[in-house]
């Protein structure tokens, strides 16, 4: 129970920044609340970021995939990140950052609409933004309540785990809006850069050291596999760098790239981001893998055992058999049980806490689809002429009370595996959405009709790739491949077919 | 001139990426413990902060920064 303590001190200073945030913003308007009023300095636009793109996935995915997918996990997520995510902040990024300081905006539909002269194109291209970003927010709800559950011994059930997460994440939104978000996002950030390197020293101690465990797993062939990459294809690896291109289309993040005071402070941040990316990265995949050789364990060796009996499962095997076994070998608490095993009481607390901070990442989603609603639709049709600012930043606040209900009770109801999937196919709609911002910032013949083809196929892919396995899974590639290059083909070629825009609004762009 | 080597550099830096040379080795054991193929990407990250480092010293888009004033959307500096 010490450990759970310890995590809801954390939950507490976390309530605490939030609302600090919301007694310094207090009746500065729709900027303020939504965009931080573009003033977030340096440090904090920095650690916030990444804290943004980093969610439960990170520490606990990250060294479950690991266990059970080895090394290849590393370069397959965090490598191509490294490389890809800064280009796209750097190219993509730095000139959001000028149009929105310029011409006032505060969501890239906003952008789309006035740079190719529409209207309900905008309000389309919303529906599929938020459509793919609700499942994060779900998920989130779910790495709560699974998280305080583990954290606490079981004692704290999965419902009411959920239901503090979401409260908290819920409130420091509410009340502190983007600055609240930003400062806590940047103390979870330091809190979970921690985390890796304090686990990685606590447990390689507790192990007897890690040369020793990676002699073990190399000596016996049903485990020196994960230490290379043989079981992988090298057009599937490819396929894993386009995936990267989701970061700057997700909302959450092209919003946050508005809120910098100045340009310069996109430098550090691509400078850095790579080196958070290793730092918090390069543990959890290595603590993943590490985690093979630990037999002595009941809870690793029963995992082996079923990773084991999965694979002399024959073709014929009933899905209730193999989806048991999946879920018995999957590895997403390792983390966790080596903390148990390895870390005094205090120190897992500590660095349950740091887990925490990962899975409470879906508060810029819920900001982010606040933000939407209330520029995007209640701006755009009236509401604030109508009815002022001030209703607005509180329908805001409504909204994100709304929201955050809708997914704590659907979090009850539904399994897990549903939206994992989702997240899955979310990531690849955001990276085939990537050419509308490309188009938008760099390509003067680009038009509203391209950016509604583009639209309308991400909302079909996405359906068409859930329901048919191994749909656009072309020679071995990823479907984000052939959704991606599709998409970029149909800006073209439909731009080029259609009227553009009047020059005068393509002369304020490029 | 410049700006072609940058995109060069780029280009190889993601082509890097596809370290098929290491794809079925383990060892050397980088420091005794870290496989060769982990350790590849880990200076792959570094490498790839050094390349931001040079395009934030030689490629940065100074105009965009001239060309936002420095107000909120309400006028407020």
């Amino acid at each position: 129970m010490i450990p759970a303590l310890i995590v809801f001190g954390y939950l507490g200073v976390v309530l605490y920044i939030g609302i600090f945030a919301f007694r310094r913003a207090r009746d500065r308007g729709a900027e303020e609340y939504f965009l931080a009023g573009r003033s977030l300095g340096p440090a904090v636009f920095l650690l916030s970021l990444f804290g943004t793109n980093m969610t439960a996935f990170t520490i606990l995915g990250s060294a479950g995939h690991a266990f059970a997918n080895g090394i290849v996990t590393f370069s397959l997520m965090a490598s191509s990140s490294a490389l890809v995510i800064p280009l796209t902040l750097f190219f993509i990024g730095t000139r959001m950052w000028a149009l929105g300081k310029r011409h006032g905006f505060m969501t890239p539909v906003q952008m789309f609409r006035d740079r190719w002269e529409c209207g309900h194109i905008g309000t389309a291209i919303f529906a599929v933004q938020a459509a793919l970003l609700v499942p994060y927010i779900i998920i989130g709800v779910m790495g709560g309540g699974t998280a305080l559950r583990g954290i606490s011994g079981g004692v704290i059930p999965f419902w009411l785990g959920g239901a503090i997460v979401a409260t908290v994440v819920m409130s420091y939104v509410f009340f502190g809006g983007m600055r609240g978000t930003a400062f806590v996002n940047t103390f979870q950030t330091v809190l979970f850069l921690s985390f890796g390197a304090i686990a990685l020293v606590v447990i390689g101690r507790g192990m007897g050291g890690f040369p020793a465990a990676m002699e073990s797993l190399l000596a016996s062939p049903a485990t020196a596999a994960l230490l290379t990459r043989e079981r992988i294809s090298p057009w599937y690896y490819f396929s894993y760098t386009f995936i990267p291109l989701s970061t700057i289309a997700f909302p959450h993040i092209a919003i946050f790239c508005l809120t910098a005071k100045r340009m310069v402070q996109f430098k550090r941040t691509v400078i850095f981001y790579p080196i958070c990316l290793l730092a918090i990265w390069l543990p959890c995949v290595f603590l993943g893998v590490a985690a093979n050789s630990l037999r002595g364990l009941p809870a690793i060796e029963e995992k082996l055992e079923a990773r084991a009996a999965l694979a002399a499962l024959p073709p014929d095997a009933s899905a209730v058999d193999r989806g048991a076994l999946r879920r018995q070998a999957a590895g997403d608490d390792v983390v966790l049980v080596m903390l148990d095993t390895f870390a005094p009481l205090w120190l897992a607390g500590i660095l349950g806490a740091g887990i925490m901070a990962a899975v409470m990442a879906s508060d810029s989603q819920i900001l982010a689809l606040s933000t939407m609603f209330t520029e995007d639709v209640f701006t755009f049709y009236g509401g604030t002429a109508r009815f002022g600012e001030n209703v607005q930043v509180q329908t805001g606040r409504i909204f994100v009370v709304l929201l955050t209900i809708v997914a704590y009770v659907i979090a009850l109801r539904a399994p897990q595996g549903i939206f994992d999937l989702a997240v899955q196919y979310a990531f690849s709609g955001y990276a085939a959405l990537s050419p509308l911002l490309v188009a938008a910032l760099f390509w003067k013949r680009s038009t509203k009709w391209g950016a509604l083809a583009v639209t309308l196929w991400v909302a079909f892919a996405v359906i068409y790739t859930s329901q048919v396995p191994g749909a656009l899974a072309w020679y071995g590639l990823l479907p984000v491949v052939p959704m991606t290059l599709i998409s970029a083909a149909l800006m073209v070629v439909v731009s080029w077919v259609t009227p553009p825009p009047s020059a005068a609004t393509v002369g304020r762009y490029i | 001139m410049n700006r072609l080597l940058l995109v060069i550099v780029v280009v190889a830096l993601y082509l890097l990426h596809q370290d098929f040379w290491l794809w079925r080795e383990a060892r050397p054991l980088m420091f005794g413990f870290l496989p060769v193929g982990l350790a590849y990407h880990a200076g792959y990250c570094l490498a790839v902060a050094l390349l931001m480092w040079t395009l934030t010293r030689v490629a940065w888009p100074v105009h965009l920064e001239g060309a936002a004033p420095d107000t909120t959307r309400d006028g407020r500096r």
